[in-house]
């Protein structure tokens, strides 16, 4: 994996953070990175307490897994426990609190729930078992989308009629503007989402720059990428620039994927509006399956609850994915809520903030300086 | 070590880190209902269910430091390691060996970690109705060729069929006896700061060569098994590193899931080095794409082995002279501070917690 050590050469991350030490001179600078992929990276490598104090990281909405409402759970689990159904899911929604229980616990009640890691897995499930109903739950923002929507085409084309999409897939755009609109939030830059813009491109985001005055870098995933990107962040709020700048630019188009957009155009829609976890209901901000693919719409075939399930009082997710509080703000954190207790999204998924936090991060920061050489 | 201040201003974070840190402490809680998979993925659950149930209706002296294998003394002062596991991998072959090579390894790997010389073992067969005879005779095969290598005889047995539906093709129990030479003592008490963790070689080999073989990924890696009896070089280290403190195999859980217990059990930090822990480049690829931690993913024929300093390098030499010890490293050290914690240096130069697995995304591996 010499590919991968390049970006993480303790080396090279020595000099790029003594650069951002410099720049940032006494400064305290507020970054957030859009990205729960980020969030991950951050601290799995411990990037954190790497960096100078007075250069903080504020983590964002952009864990697919943490924006999905407890009623979309429950919708989820009341079609996996329909008798006939093969409910397929990413491994990360399996833990994901609903209003009662998690898919987890449906399996375990007899529902018939397996993981895949692709929407194509599922497809195959289906065609190996004609007798059976199979349902993909579909998460994730621009980065998954075209995978299920190459699922559903694919489908059409071999005429699988056992096979539907329960269609949960958001949009990055609109949250990054309602965190932009939230009053209660000061940011001095972002860190713009690498997978994501693979498929979207930079132009979506010109008005971070144009319309709130704020910088935005898309950064790749590696930790040495991470350090680029705020070093990136810091010229340009040094020599007094506000753009879109693109530090992964060995995987990020500034035109973004064109054919997986046109595909993605082909297979959905935007709603007129989603509830996000947190961020509450977000206008156009997530996409369902245009009419021409009913037959593969569970939503269409499937009886579901629908309702909305208010988060539990003492959760503060929402404030979490804002980037308003950090984890160990949280009333709960690590006490009520723990990754093997849940309550909330954001200990759930491994790209939720307060996962992340709770699996990597629980140092002090002097333990942390100590320790490393 | 650098004393915190956690009454200072600016330390709000410590003081909640330290609340986390008690709670962490506590005695797990079984809260659900229904069993899940988590329960036998060797993480919290697993531990909150053994403590639940099974330690609340057995606890005897014998059984409560939960060891891979319970050490006897009878009358005459001699002492004996006793150990039992069962055996549910699908598929029963991958590369590197099958269901029949793990369910001798697994129990003899047991009474090795535990000091003991394994002797005898007994085997146990749930049938599912429809199953090849062949394909038992070809898994008995290697049941017989493994306890041959490891120079064990398997004595008693039983065999139990059950109707079709009801069990999934084969499982295999086995449990072990073996004799543990005087004057061996390991565990948690006698680790110390200062000493040096070890481990036999690559880590995270068994794991993924049974996840890729169950095809269930669309991945091909040349992957193999690292299923082994480790007998042989436990005896190895013995000799070169008399004062050895602990011994652990890291199956179920991997290498992360020991260190926890290393740290819980001793009260001690345990501080890895990622850039010193080996790994095929494979297995790191396929960790890589998959998003598993190689730290946790199962092993079994490696052990992890806690030595005083002065000893470590001799170790590492004898070691790394035997076949199935040439990957052997030093991965990390005991320290004081942070206690209970197992902290993992980066490769890239930061630190992280490495902690107790919560659930498990991965299929059944042992």
């Amino acid at each position: 994996m010499r590919f991968v050590d390049e970006y993480r050469d303790p080396a090279a991350a020595r000099a790029l953070v003594a650069r951002i030490t410099d720049m940032a001179g006494d400064d305290h600078l507020k970054f957030m990175e859009v990205c729960g992929g980020h969030t991950h990276t951050i601290y799995r490598h411990g990037i954190e307490h790497v960096l100078p104090a007075n250069v903080e990281l504020v983590h964002g909405p952009g864990c697919p897994v943490c924006v999905i409402p407890m009623g979309r759970v429950d919708d989820a689990i009341a079609v996996a426990s329909t008798p006939g159904v093969i409910f397929t899911s990413f491994g990360d929604m399996m833990r994901v609190p609903g209003g009662d229980g998690n898919l987890l616990e449906a399996k375990a009640r007899g529902a018939d729930v397996r993981f895949v890691y692709s929407p194509l897995d599922a497809l195959r499930i289906a065609l190996d078992h004609p007798e059976r109903e199979v349902v993909f739950f579909a998460v994730g923002f621009e980065t998954t989308a075209p995978s299920t929507a190459l699922t559903l085409l694919r489908a059409r084309a071999q005429g699988v009629t056992n096979f539907s999409v329960f269609c949960n897939h958001v949009t990055i755009v609109p949250p990054i503007k309602a965190i932009l609109d939230s009053p209660d939030l000061r940011l001095d830059g972002f860190l713009g989402p690498g997978h994501v813009s693979t498929v979207v491109g930079n132009r979506p985001y010109r008005f971070v720059p144009e319309q709130y005055g704020k910088p935005l870098v898309t950064a790749g995933f590696e930790p040495l990428d991470i350090l680029a990107a705020i070093a990136m962040l810091l010229d340009q709020l040094r020599q007094g620039r506000c753009e879109v700048e693109n530090q992964y630019s060995r995987v990020v188009r500034d035109e973004g994927n064109p054919r997986a957009l046109a595909v993605l155009a082909e297979v959905f829609e935007l709603r007129p509006h989603f509830e996000w976890r947190g961020l509450g209901f977000i206008s156009q901000s997530a996409l369902r399956l245009r009419p021409e693919f009913a037959p593969w719409d569970a939503e269409l075939r499937y009886e579901v609850p629908g309702v909305r399930v208010a988060d539990p009082k003492a959760c503060q997710c929402g404030e979490v994915l804002k980037g308003v509080i950090k984890p160990w703000e949280c009333k709960v954190f690590g006490t009520a809520c723990t990754p093997a207790t849940p309550i909330g999204t954001c200990m759930v998924s491994s790209e939720g903030a307060c996962a992340a936090y709770y699996n990597f991060g629980r140092l002090h920061r002097e333990v942390s300086v100590a320790l490393s050489r | 070590m650098t004393q915190v201040d956690r009454a200072a201003p600016g330390h709000r974070e410590g003081a909640v880190l330290d609340r986390i840190e008690a709670f962490r402490r506590r005695r797990p809680r079984l809260d659900d209902d229904v069993i899940t998979s988590a329960h036998g993925a060797g993480g919290k659950a697993s531990a909150a269910l053994v403590d639940a149930v099974f330690l609340d209706a057995f606890g005897n002296d014998h059984l409560a430091p939960l060891p891979d294998a319970a050490t006897l003394t009878l009358p005459s002062g001699e002492r004996l390691a006793f150990s039992t596991d069962s055996f549910v991998v699908k598929p029963w072959r991958f590369p590197g060996g099958s269901i029949g090579h793990l369910a001798v390894h697994g129990t003899v790997n047991d009474l090795a970690v535990s000091g003991a010389r394994p002797a005898w073992l007994s085997a146990a067969f749930v049938l599912e109705e429809g199953f090849p005879v062949t394909e038992l005779r070809a898994v008995v095969a290697d049941m017989a060729e493994a306890a041959h290598a490891a120079e064990v005889a398997i004595v008693t047995g039983d065999t139990k069929v059950v109707d079709r539906g009801a069990a999934d093709g084969l499982y295999i129990a086995t449990a072990g006896i073996g004799v543990v030479p005087a004057g061996r003592s390991l565990g948690a008490p006698g680790v110390r700061p200062g000493d040096v963790v070890l481990v036999s070689g690559t880590i995270a080999d068994h794991g993924m060569a049974v996840m890729l073989a169950r095809g269930d990924l669309a991945l091909e890696a040349d992957i193999r098994s690292d299923t082994a009896p480790l007998g042989a070089l436990v005896e190895v280290l013995l000799s070169a590193a008399p004062s050895t403190r602990w011994l652990r195999d890291p199956t179920r859980g991997g290498l992360g899931t020991v260190c926890n217990e290393l740290a819980r059990d001793t009260d001690l930090a345990v501080v890895l080095d990622e850039s010193a822990i080996p790994v095929v480049p494979q297995v790191t690829g396929a960790c890589d794409l998959l998003g598993i931690d190689p730290l946790y993913v199962a092993n079994e024929g490696k052990f992890v082995a806690v030595v005083p300093p002065d000893e470590a390098e001799a170790a590492l030499a004898a070691m790394r002279a035997h076949p199935i010890g040439a990957a052997a490293a030093r991965v990390g050290e005991v320290m004081a501070d942070p206690a209970g914690i197992v902290v993992l240096r980066t490769g890239f130069g930061g630190t992280r917690i490495v902690d107790m697995l919560v659930g498990d995304p991965l299929p059944r591996i042992c």
